[in-house]
This record gives structure tokens, C-alpha cells and sequence, in this order.
């Protein structure tokens, strides 16, 4: 894959060059000198905690969707010792915005479901950018259901910028599917763990992201509107971006700090777009140490705990009672 | 009220253009002159072209409720700022405006009430209030309502009525007020309880995926827009215009997502009616 570069990482691309350039030369015998690659490979990691020790929520925003970052089916291919893919809603379609399936998980039989975004145009045309339509949230409902009835635990990836908004998606009842997917997994007897990988845009995120834990990606976000969207309707005005950005509290620490999810999943230095395996190897862990956690717990207890951890999210003043 | 305001007109030539509005008003449809006081007994619709104006959460109660019925619950109950949101405006600022602006605490109203005779509990959006959009205080009180409803057993009716469904100024955590609300739903789907959900214009987004479609029997008023994405994000995804009566009630009855549209004035009796039928 060609690696491409956010505005703030061009300081890394000269360095990336410099390096390639010396490594092919000591593969073809033209370059001798292998310090200097030490030397550049240092030079780079130092250039790189420089720009990430300082990241704006705007920036954390564009790492989220990163050309380079590591989709579900990747995370799928890399995490589980074996896969099988699923398809079909068993309604009307097979949506290829959404990948289910069941696999192996350390040795634990799981089900899957995430969605799925493209590479290039193609791909994303075919996915939908990961936008699914009604048919493919009934699709991850299917096997949260199976998962229930083998009594095995639910693994959702979630990467989106929101659930399709076309007319399609309204003629078949978007809305209607979503809410449906939140109460049914509010109440599912089988662990469900949520991981957020890239976007997690608004309703559509939340419509496979209800769950006993809810683990980030350092450099993934959470949000109830897209920065743009929340910059045009409240600013009026693009060029309030980066400023809504930061109102909207997405990313990850933040979110932990109020209590919206459970586990901040570190990523390797520069974001898990720069080291793949680095970033499957923490993001698998993450998910054994949770779901070893909550296996411990009895199914009964852990949906009334699940309740539990949503109803008392919010923030009110009660005001004078004078009704009771 | 009215004797009070006939004396002003007399006094003051100013207060008398007021007061004329006050008593008349032009229909935002049709554009006929209506005698206000008229147009409220005939519950807001436009008596030439059959236009639906919104109603307050309490015109909807003494519209529903029986007289004397309606026992407010957690009245008082305010919006925190958990973000601290403080953008073009902030949100503590937007919160005082819109409670001087519409003399309500939140989006939405709740209680317990008797309907028909049949002791119900019943939640109502009210989307004069940040257009109805599901803050921590609509969560919270739609939550509590329903908990309130199946302690006691009691069937659960929910108007809703929001236009942009999510609130900005409180992120994620409006977001996760979906997330609650259904959970809650799922516990009165477990105990047996029904729940009566009434869509209004306009009910979208957050609040139209989560509670609102979550109804066992989903009543809607003719005419209101009902839908996930707002019909501009469409128009601008799809780069179309896009047909008329789109994500309106009777498309979506068409499309199989309501049971019933009711006239407004009819509104109060079809409620009844299937109180009756499995409560009496
Ligand atoms: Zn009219």
C-alpha cells in the first residue's frame, strides 16, 4: 500500500524517504554506511513523539480516518486464529458495508460483526464507505442472536462515518433498525465487547456499539455529529472545524474521562497506520484481558450490569421537588 | 384573561397591534387569517388546508389526559453542561434562553395520568425546547417514566416530537441517551408492559432511533416528516431532489413502519381504544 500522509506527519515523510532510499541502496551494495539509517530511524522516532505528544482533537480526527489505518477485515485477518465469514441479513440483502462472521478468538469461539470501509474508490463504492444500510444493521443483529444462542461472546469493530442517509436507507426504515439493534443489545444474554477502531460516527457507530465494555483506539473517535456537520450548524462555517472538534469531547481520553467507555487501547508510536502488527497485536490484548474479565460473570448479572452502566449515564440537576 | 386584555386595547394604541396578533394569526401554509382562540380548540389544525401546527407538551397532556389527571413528575429537572460547551454559544447560555423562551426545564414533559379512566404513565417531547433533541434530561426523565410505569404496571404512552434528535452541546452523552432509552424499552418489553408511541411532526434522528420507533403500537399524526437523516443531508448526499411526502407519515405507512394515522382530534379516542382492549 502507498503510504500516504497527513499535513501534520509531511516532517516524517522526508525522513521515511531518506531512509528507503538508504535501505534499497544497502540492498542493491551501492550504500555501506548502515549507521546512518540507525541514525535516521532515530531521528524519526524523536520527530514523531514531538508531533503525537502534541495532537489537536482536529488532528486525532484525521488520524481516525487515516488512508493507511488498519480496516475491520484487517483487524479480523490479524486478530482471530480462524474466521468464517457470514453473509446476508436474512431479510432482503447481503450489506457489504457490515463483515460478520464467527471465529476463533485465544482458543474462544466468537462472533463477529464491524463495518467494513474501502481502500480506494472502488472498494469504497463497494462498501458503502462503511455507511450501512438497514439491511446491513439487521445483518449484525443475525449474529449477535446466533452468538446468544451458543452462548458465545459478540466482538464488534466499529468504523464509520454514520449509518447511510439515502432514500433507500429511510424506505427500509433506518431508524427503525438502529433503535432496534440498541434495545436488543442492551438485553442480549451473551458478553458483548465493542471495539472502536477508526470513526465512530453518531447513530451509526452506536447501532452495533452497545456493549458490556467499549474499548478506543488512542487515535479513534466518538462522536454525536461529525466535526464538519457540528461546525456548519452551529458556526456556519467550515473554518470551525478544528474549534468543534475540540467542543465536542470525541476522542478517546476524553471519553474515558466521562465515562463513555471502558479501556483506552494504546497505539504504536505514530498511530496504528505506521505499525499494523504492533497495532493487532495491542488491540487483541485488549480485547483478551476484557473479555477474560467478563466471562467470569454470570450472564444474568451481566445484562442487568449492562443496564446498569447506560442508565446512569448523563448529567441532570435534579431541581426542587415539589410533584412527589 | 380575555376581559384583561380588552382593557389594554383600549389603553394603549401599541398593546392593540399586539393583542391583534395575539387573537388572530395568518396560517404558515395556506396563509388565511385565523381567529387564534379557534384554531387552539380545533387542536392547532388549519381548519382551510389541514395544516398541523406543533403543540406544546402541555396542550398535548390536557389534550390526552383526563381533566385533572395529569400528575407531573420530576418537574424540575435541568440540563447539566458535561461537556462545558462553550462554541458560538454557550450551552449553559442556550439553556436559560430557551427555558425564558418556552417556560419549560427541558425537551420533555412527564407523569403519570389516567386516560380513558386507565391509569397510564405518559412522556411527551415537547420540540419548541433545542427542537426537541435528546439531552441527559430527556434520557433521564423518559427513563425514569418508563421505570415509573413498570413498578406500577401501568400501560406507557410516548409523544414525541424532536426535529434534529441529538444535541450538539452534550456529544456523546446525548448520543448514549439512545442507548438508554432502548434499554429501557427492552425492560418493558421483558415485563410485559405495552408501550404506546405516538410520532409527531417532526420526529428524527436520535430520538426517532432509539424510543420513538421502539413503540408496540406506533400511532402517527398525517402529514408529520418521521425519518433517520435530515431530508438536506439526503438532498446533498444523493445530489437530487427529493420526491414529495419523502419521510412522511403516510411513506412511511406505506413502507410498513405505523400502525395507525390518526387525526389529531381523533387522537385521544384511538389511545383509548387500545386501552380498552387490553386493559379493561
Ligand atoms: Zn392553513
Amino acid at each position: 500500500m502507498e503510504r500516504k500522509y497527513l499535513d501534520f506527519e509531511k516532517p516524517l515523510e522526508e525522513i521515511d524517504k531518506k531512509i528507503s532510499t538508504l535501505e534499497v541502496g544497502k540492498k542493491n551494495g551501492t550504500v555501506e554506511n548502515v549507521e546512518d539509517v540507525v541514525l535516521l530511524k532515530q531521528q524519526l522516532a524523536e520527530k514523531t513523539k514531538e508531533i503525537f505528544s502534541n495532537l489537536s482533537d482536529w488532528q486525532i480526527v484525521q488520524l481516525s480516518r487515516h488512508p493507511n489505518r488498519p480496516h475491520t477485515l484487517d483487524y479480523i485477518e490479524n486478530i482471530f486464529e480462524e474466521f468464517i465469514e457470514l453473509h446476508g441479513d436474512r431479510c432482503s440483502a447481503d450489506d457489504t458495508a457490515v463483515v460478520i462472521g464467527i471465529g476463533k478468538f485465544r482458543g474462544i469461539p466468537v462472533a463477529i460483526a464491524g463495518q467494513q470501509k474501502g481502500r480506494d474508490t472502488k472498494e469504497n463504492l463497494y462498501r458503502k464507505f462503511g455507511m450501512a444500510h438497514p439491511a446491513g444493521y439487521r445483518k449484525a443483529r443475525r449474529i449477535m442472536k446466533l452468538a446468544e444462542k451458543l452462548h458465545i461472546p459478540v466482538i464488534t469493530f466499529i468504523d464509520t462515518p454514520g449509518a447511510n442517509p439515502d432514500i433507500k436507507a429511510e424506505e427500509e426504515g433506518q431508524a427503525l433498525v438502529i433503535a432496534e439493534n440498541l434495545m436488543e443489545m442492551a438485553m442480549l444474554n451473551t458478553p458483548i465487547i465493542c471495539v472502536i477502531t477508526g470513526e465512530g460516527g453518531s447513530g451509526g457507530a452506536l447501532g452495533i456499539g452497545v456493549g458490556d465494555r467499549i474499548l478506543m483506539q488512542e487515535y479513534s473517535i466518538y462522536s454525536v455529529i461529525s466535526p464538519e456537520g457540528c461546525a456548519s450548524i452551529l458556526w456556519k462555517s467550515q473554518s470551525a472545524v478544528e474549534e468543534a472538534a475540540k467542543e465536542l469531547k470525541l476522542t478517546a481520553r476524553a471519553l474515558l474521562d466521562l465515562g463513555i467507555i471502558d479501556t483506552i487501547i494504546p497505539e504504536p508510536l505514530g498511530g496504528a497506520h505506521r505499525d499494523w502488527s504492533k497495532a493487532f497485536e495491542l488491540t487483541a490484548s485488549a480485547i483478551y484481558e476484557n473479555i477474560r474479565d467478563i466471562k467470569t460473570i454470570n450472564v444474568e448479572q451481566l445484562v442487568e450490569l449492562r443496564y446498569q452502566k447506560y442508565r446512569k449515564i448523563g448529567f441532570w440537576n435534579e431541581g426542587e421537588e415539589k410533584n412527589e | 384573561m380575555i376581559f384583561k386584555k380588552k382593557r389594554y386595547v383600549r389603553i394603549e394604541p401599541k398593546e392593540k397591534v399586539e393583542i391583534k396578533k395575539d387573537l388572530w394569526f395568518k396560517c404558515e401554509k395556506c396563509g388565511k387569517l385565523l381567529y387564534k382562540k379557534k384554531w387552539e380548540d380545533n387542536f392547532k389544525v388549519c381548519p382551510y388546508c389541514n395544516d398541523y401546527g406543533r403543540m406544546t407538551a402541555y396542550e398535548r397532556i390536557n389534550m390526552l389526559a383526563d381533566t385533572g389527571s395529569f400528575k407531573e413528575l420530576w418537574a424540575n429537572m435541568t440540563s447539566g453542561d458535561p461537556l462545558n460547551f462553550t462554541g458560538v454559544k454557550a450551552y449553559k447560555e442556550k439553556l436559560k434562553e430557551e427555558m425564558h423562551k418556552t417556560g419549560l426545564k427541558e425537551a420533555i414533559v412527564t407523569g403519570e395520568c389516567k386516560i380513558g379512566g386507565i391509569s397510564s404513565v405518559m412522556a411527551i417531547i415537547d420540540a419548541n425546547f433545542i427542537m426537541g433533541s435528546m439531552g441527559s434530561v430527556v434520557g433521564e426523565k423518559f427513563t425514569r417514566a418508563a421505570e415509573y410505569a413498570l413498578e406500577r404496571k401501568y400501560p406507557f404512552v410516548c409523544i414525541s416530537g424532536g426535529g434534529g434528535g441529538a444535541r450538539m452541546y452534550e456529544g456523546v452523552i446525548s448520543l448514549m441517551q439512545m442507548a438508554k432509552t432502548s434499554a429501557v424499552v427492552g425492560k418493558l418489553k421483558k415485563a410485559g408492559l405495552l408501550y404506546i408511541s405516538v410520532l409527531t411532526d417532526p420526529t428524527m434522528g436520535g430520538i426517532a432511533a432509539s424510543f420513538a420507533f421502539l413503540g408496540d403500537i406506533i400511532i402517527a399524526e398525517p402529514g408529520a416528516l418521521i425519518g433517520f437523516a435530515g431530508p438536506r443531508v439526503i438532498e446533498q448526499t444523493i445530489r437530487q431532489k427529493l420526491p414529495s411526502g419523502f419521510q412522511r407519515t403516510e411513506f412511511l405507512f406505506e413502507h410498513g413502519m405505523i400502525d395507525i394515522i390518526s387525526k389529531r382530534a381523533e387522537l385521544k379516542e384511538n389511545i383509548i381504544k387500545i386501552l380498552k382492549i387490553l386493559y379493561t
